[in-house]
Order: C-alpha cells, then sequence, then structure tokens
C-alpha cells in the first residue's frame, strides 16, 4: 500500500518523498510513540523493566552472579554488542560452576515479546504457562527489558 | 522509485522537519497511528488532497506493514 501511495506523491509532484517499508508495525514493535483510541491500551514496553542485568557470553559466571545479586535480581540476561538478546541466565544456572563463561549455562533463545503486544494477552499466557518473566525486545531482537509477573499484576 | 527508509530515518527527517503520512484506511488510523502522522488514505489520495502537506518538505508514508 505504502509504495503505491509514494508513487502516486511523486506523480503528484512531490520530490522528496520515503517509503517506510516497514510501517507501524515495526515502530509500535520498537515501543515508538504512538496516538490514537487504542494508544492508552496498556502494552508491555510500559512496564518493561530496562534495568534488568545483562552480561556477555565470554563473562565468567562467578563474575555475573555477583553483579546480578548486588543488583538485587535473581536473573540475567546475555547480549552482544548491538544488544541483541542471546540467552538468559537464571538462579540455578547462576550458583553453577563460577569459573566457566556464560556461554555453557545459559538458556539459549528465550521466549520473547515485543513491546507493542497487549499486556493484558501476555499476562494472561505468563499465567497459563506458569511463566515468572519474559523478556521484550524489538523485531530485530534487541533489548528492551523485562516483564515480571508481579509487575504485571500491578499495572493491570 | 520512491526512497525506502527505516525508523532510526524517519526520527532524523521528522526531527528536520519531515512529514509523517499514514496511507491506511481511517478506522484504521482512528484507533492507533504514528504520534505526529496525518492520515491520506491511499483510496483518497488525489491532487486535492495531497493540498493538505507541504510539497518542498519530505513526505514519509506508511502502512502497516510489507503491503
Amino acid at each position: 500500500m505504502s509504495p503505491r501511495a509514494a508513487s502516486r506523491l511523486t506523480s503528484l509532484g512531490f520530490r522528496e518523498v520515503y517509503d517506510y517499508v516497514a510501517g507501524e508495525a515495526d515502530w509500535f514493535a520498537s515501543g515508538l510513540a504512538r496516538e490514537g483510541r487504542d494508544a492508552a491500551i496498556p502494552r508491555v514496553g510500559d512496564v518493561a523493566r530496562g534495568d534488568v542485568p545483562t552480561c556477555r557470553l565470554t563473562d565468567l559466571v562467578g563474575d555475573v552472579q555477583v553483579r546480578v545479586r548486588t543488583a538485587g535480581w535473581d536473573i540475567c540476561l546475555v547480549v552482544n554488542d548491538e544488544c541483541v538478546v542471546l540467552g538468559r541466565i537464571r538462579a540455578p544456572a547462576l550458583a553453577a560452576d563460577s569459573t566457566v563463561p556464560v556461554e555453557q549455562v545459559m538458556e539459549a533463545g528465550p521466549t520473547t515479546v515485543r513491546p507493542d503486544a497487549r499486556l493484558a494477552d501476555v499476562a494472561h499466557r505468563m499465567h497459563d504457562k506458569n511463566t515468572h518473566s519474559v523478556v521484550v525486545t524489538t523485531s530485530d531482537g534487541r533489548l528492551v527489558g523485562l516483564i515480571r509477573r508481579d509487575d504485571v499484576g500491578r499495572t493491570l | 522509485m520512491p526512497n525506502e527508509i527505516d525508523r532510526h530515518e524517519i526520527k532524523r527527517l521528522l526531527a528536520e522537519g519531515a512529514q509523517l503520512v499514514d496511507v491506511l484506511p481511517a478506522d484504521e488510523y482512528e484507533a492507533e497511528h504514528i504520534a505526529g502522522a496525518v492520515n491520506i488514505p491511499l483510496k483518497a489520495l488525489n491532487r486535492e488532497t495531497a493540498t493538505r502537506l507541504d510539497p518542498n518538505r519530505p513526505v514519509i508514508v506508511y502502512c502497516w506493514d510489507y503491503q
């Protein structure tokens, strides 16, 4: 639809026309500003905790464990230089051999949701699957934050 | 062919005064749209409705996704 609109505007004499082909689905999935009747509906991005601890594949579990506990968390997300989420380490893995790299104990490819997902829908799924937290990323896999069932419960 | 751009480029262009146009039907626009966008549905895009836009400033069009 937008390529045709762009071509039509060009035919009408507009000289500088751009086509955002990924569209509002991409914009919303990145947690960027929206307007309209449904804009006030709570979204995952509204409660995602951006301060969730992160680490790299090569970090040692012992170092990560100290950092995570000091920050008051029991979970750490493994990201690369572009902040793309590669894995997750939860409490049992944090208590594993402290001398091994994170890569050896992480859970690879955790389930993620986009920031524009409706919070009530995700809360439902978390309840059904007895999930305590879900990773929130943009559509290109970059970390936005983590939602926790307790935080969701307080918002809804 | 129009230039394809991503959201990072859009932010830059908007800061420079570009116009953002949602070409989805009006009911979809009213439900939700990118902040700051105006609505000119594709079916209603013509010489008359295009007068809402300044031809001397960049225009960015979008719909839902790769439709």
